[in-house]
């Protein structure tokens, strides 16, 4: 495999990412609905099938237990598998799979099997869908020992994460932001090292407050930093990616320069990983704090109907309220 | 399907050969069948004694189980795999596991007890129904391996995945049963109707029979008296051959009951009667088969001996080892959880062995 750089999308980043992964190990398996002949509702798997056959790209009948159960069960048996679940909102029928199983078979057979499964999620929202395709169940699986929960947002990470997810020896919950899955950049399928899939990423440097999010917000993000550059704020973007185990020395480094932090992310705000972090940095830079952490999300509330979403969602104006609020403090 | 399960030994130890269930006593070792469910008891019994005395926190008896269990186990091949439920105390016996690592669950020293990549046997699954899932995931690897319809007895194998009658109303086992008879795998469901879920009874559950449910997914249901042992290894002979094969699923239902409570903790008195209990236990799976060796001479003083002798050192066996199961480190909770240690958990780890140590 030769390296290459080209300019495409999230969603083609990730298909050749995986493309890459089942090139590498033959024990790479795909498994989900719709994802054979059709290529997944968001096309993230077009074409795979066609390459590698009906039995490393297996579409599976309705049931999103039976993919992440087989899953499990696939792991046992010494293949690296991949699954898909169509949209966040239908990931609760595998959630009992998901924590009783395969978030603990490593721990009670002391080490013994490990599940290299990954479980790919399109998430969040901004897409005008209808119900339960717009959710962000990140914290659920944040809190469930055992796992790792990554997110990325842009198409080089979405490239080198998919790689490291499918090489990761514990469980990998994969959240695709997908509102993004048509965003592009540049991605090169160099062979050096890409940053650890546990590591969160400065985006962009800055002295004067710190911004974190992760996925779909990551542009925004950059966006709000750009206005505040126009008022003479320079923030700090961090782009967490992994939501478990979370880079908190990256943030607590950064809040020790700047001495304000604001995170942001779609899901509801009580019990999210704004509230985890903003515990943390109480705990590792409490002396540091020039004002309260400030948190941009969404509501605790179902996700709303989508001529609402736009409001409901932190946007561009409500980050940057954030960050005023911040600064006024 | 639905009616009189297929029965080779009758309760009063009579062998009657059928038509519909081809067996040979004469190509099996029938006392080895005698002694693994004799061991089993003993297993049972002692882990009984064990959780009364304190030593155990809850034990799920097998009692009345041991010819559908025991039969079971005795028709896998070494390469063949095992997903049990947690009452597989027998068939746990026959891969090779120690019972006492049985009992570490049950005693608290450990969430699984043996390594299950040792003897095809995989750990207890509590969540009932959970493991038929894992069970179709494996024979999709088995079967993405090349082991099924090679005509190589050493190659082929398939999957033995065990389940109650309570496990066919979770709708994880449909899932299963959708999975495997879409892709045809080298899988089979061993049901033991005990015809208990706790205090719901199987007619709480389904209108027809565990058997007859397998028709609906397009694969072969077998009925057969779960407390006949030959019916039972005659049957899970002839569903792992054909999933060896790669003539796809079997699910075999072993129509038996559960005589104990649930477990330990369960008080079965409040919804069963003595009168029902009474009326299985005349038609036990080991007096049975006693009776038949008997009969044919295959028992004899000296081997009745033999196994008296091996059943007391078990238990002694069990009782030490209990005793002697070692506690799980400080550190092995926090060591376990990811293969690559998060940063965040090490430190939650080091704050704990801290603690720890302070307070020794």
């Amino acid at each position: 495999m030769t390296a290459v750089t080209s300019r495409m999308p999230i969603a083609h980043a990730l298909n050749l990412g995986l493309r890459h992964a089942m090139e590498a190990d033959e024990k790479v398996t795909l498994i989900g609905q719709d994802i054979g002949q059709l290529g997944g509702v968001f096309r993230v798997t077009d074409g795979l099938q066609k390459t590698f056959g009906d039995h490393r790209v297996v579409d599976s009948p309705l049931g999103e237990a039976g993919i992440v159960g087989s899953a499990i069960g696939l792991a046992m048996a010494g293949y690296r598998p991949v699954c898909e679940i169509q949209f966040d909102g239908f990931v609760f029928p595998a959630m009992n799979q998901i924590i009783t199983q395969l978030a603990k078979y490593r721990h009670r057979s002391e080490g013994a099997v490990t599940l290299p499964v990954v479980i790919r999620i399109p998430v969040g929202g901004g897409i005008g869908a209808i119900e339960h395709h717009s959710e962000s169940p990140e914290a659920y699986f944040a809190h469930t020992a055992g796992l790792k929960v990554v997110s990325p947002s842009n198409p080089q990470d979405a490239y080198d994460m998919m790689r490291l997810a499918i090489r990761s020896n514990d469980p990998v919950i994969f959240l695709e932001p997908k509102r993004n899955y048509w965003l592009k950049g540049d991605v090169s399928t160099s062979t050096t090292t890409p940053a650890d899939l546990d590591k969160a990423v400065t985006v962009r440097k800055g002295t004067d407050l710190t911004l974190v999010t992760y996925g779909a917000l990551v542009p925004v993000a950059m966006k709000a930093a750009d206005v505040c550059q126009e008022e003479g704020r320079n923030i700090d973007v961090i782009d967490l990616r992994s939501l478990s185990p979370i880079d908190d020395k990256a943030v607590v480094a950064s809040v020790q320069r700047t001495g304000r932090l604001v995170v942001a992310h779609e899901a509801s705000r009580s019990a999210g990983l704004g509230a985890e972090l903003a515990a943390r940095i109480q705990d590792e830079a409490f002396h540091s704090l020039i004002s309260p952490v400030i948190r941009v999300t969404g509501y605790d509330t179902p996700y709303p109907a989508s001529r609402l979403e736009e409001e409901w969602l932190p946007g561009l104006d409500r980050i940057l309220d954030g960050i005023d609020r911040s600064f006024t403090y | 399907m639905n009616g009189e399960p297929i029965s080779l030994l009758n309760a009063g130890g009579n062998f009657t050969s059928s038509p519909e269930l081809p067996f040979e006593t004469d190509s099996t070792d029938v006392l080895a069948l005698y002694n693994d469910m004799l061991m089993a008891r003993t297993v049972d019994t002692e882990a009984i004694a064990l959780q009364r005395q304190g030593e155990l926190g809850l034990w799920p008896s097998m009692l009345g189980q041991e010819a559908a269990q025991i039969g079971a186990a005795h028709a896998l091949n070494p390469r063949d795999i095992v997903f049990p439920t947690y009452r597989e105390h027998g068939v746990a016996w026959c891969r090779g596991v120690d019972p006492v690592d049985l009992l570490g669950l049950f005693r608290g020293t450990t969430l699984g007890g043996w390594n299950p990549t040792e003897n095809n046997f995989n750990l207890y699954t509590l969540v009932i129904g959970a493991q038929t899932l894992h069970a179709v995931g494996y024979a999709m690897g088995i079967l993405r391996d090349g082991d099924v319809g090679t005509g190589d007895p050493d190659r082929d194998r398939a999957v033995l995945v065990f389940l109650g009658d309570g496990a066919l109303s979770e709708g994880e086992t449909n899932e299963a049963f959708v999975w495997a008879a879409a892709q045809n795998l080298p899988v089979v469901f061993f049901c033991q109707n005990n015809q208990w879920a706790i205090s719901a009874p199987y007619s709480v559950q389904s209108r027809v029979s565990v058997a007859q449910r397998a028709q609906g997914y397009g694969f072969k249901g077998v009925r057969v008296d779960g407390n006949d042992v030959f019916a039972c290894l005659a049957a899970t002979r002839e569903a792992l051959a054909a999933a060896r094969a790669g003539q796809g699923p079997t699910l075999i239902e072993a129509l038996t009951y559960r005589r104990n409570p649930h477990t330990t903790s369960d008080d079965d008195g409040r919804y069963r009667t003595l009168a029902e209990n009474d009326a299985w236990a005349a038609l036990d799976p080991i007096d049975r088969l006693r009776t038949y060796l008997q009969s044919t001479g295959l028992l004899n003083d000296a081997n009745v001996e033999d196994i008296s002798r091996r059943g007391k050192a078990l238990a002694e066996h069990l009782r030490a080892g209990c005793r002697a199961l070692p506690f799980p480190g400080h550190a092995s909770p926090f060591q376990n959880t990811y293969a690559d240690l998060p940063d965040e958990l090490e430190r939650q780890m080091n704050e704990h062995l801290e603690f720890v140590e302070a307070g020794e």
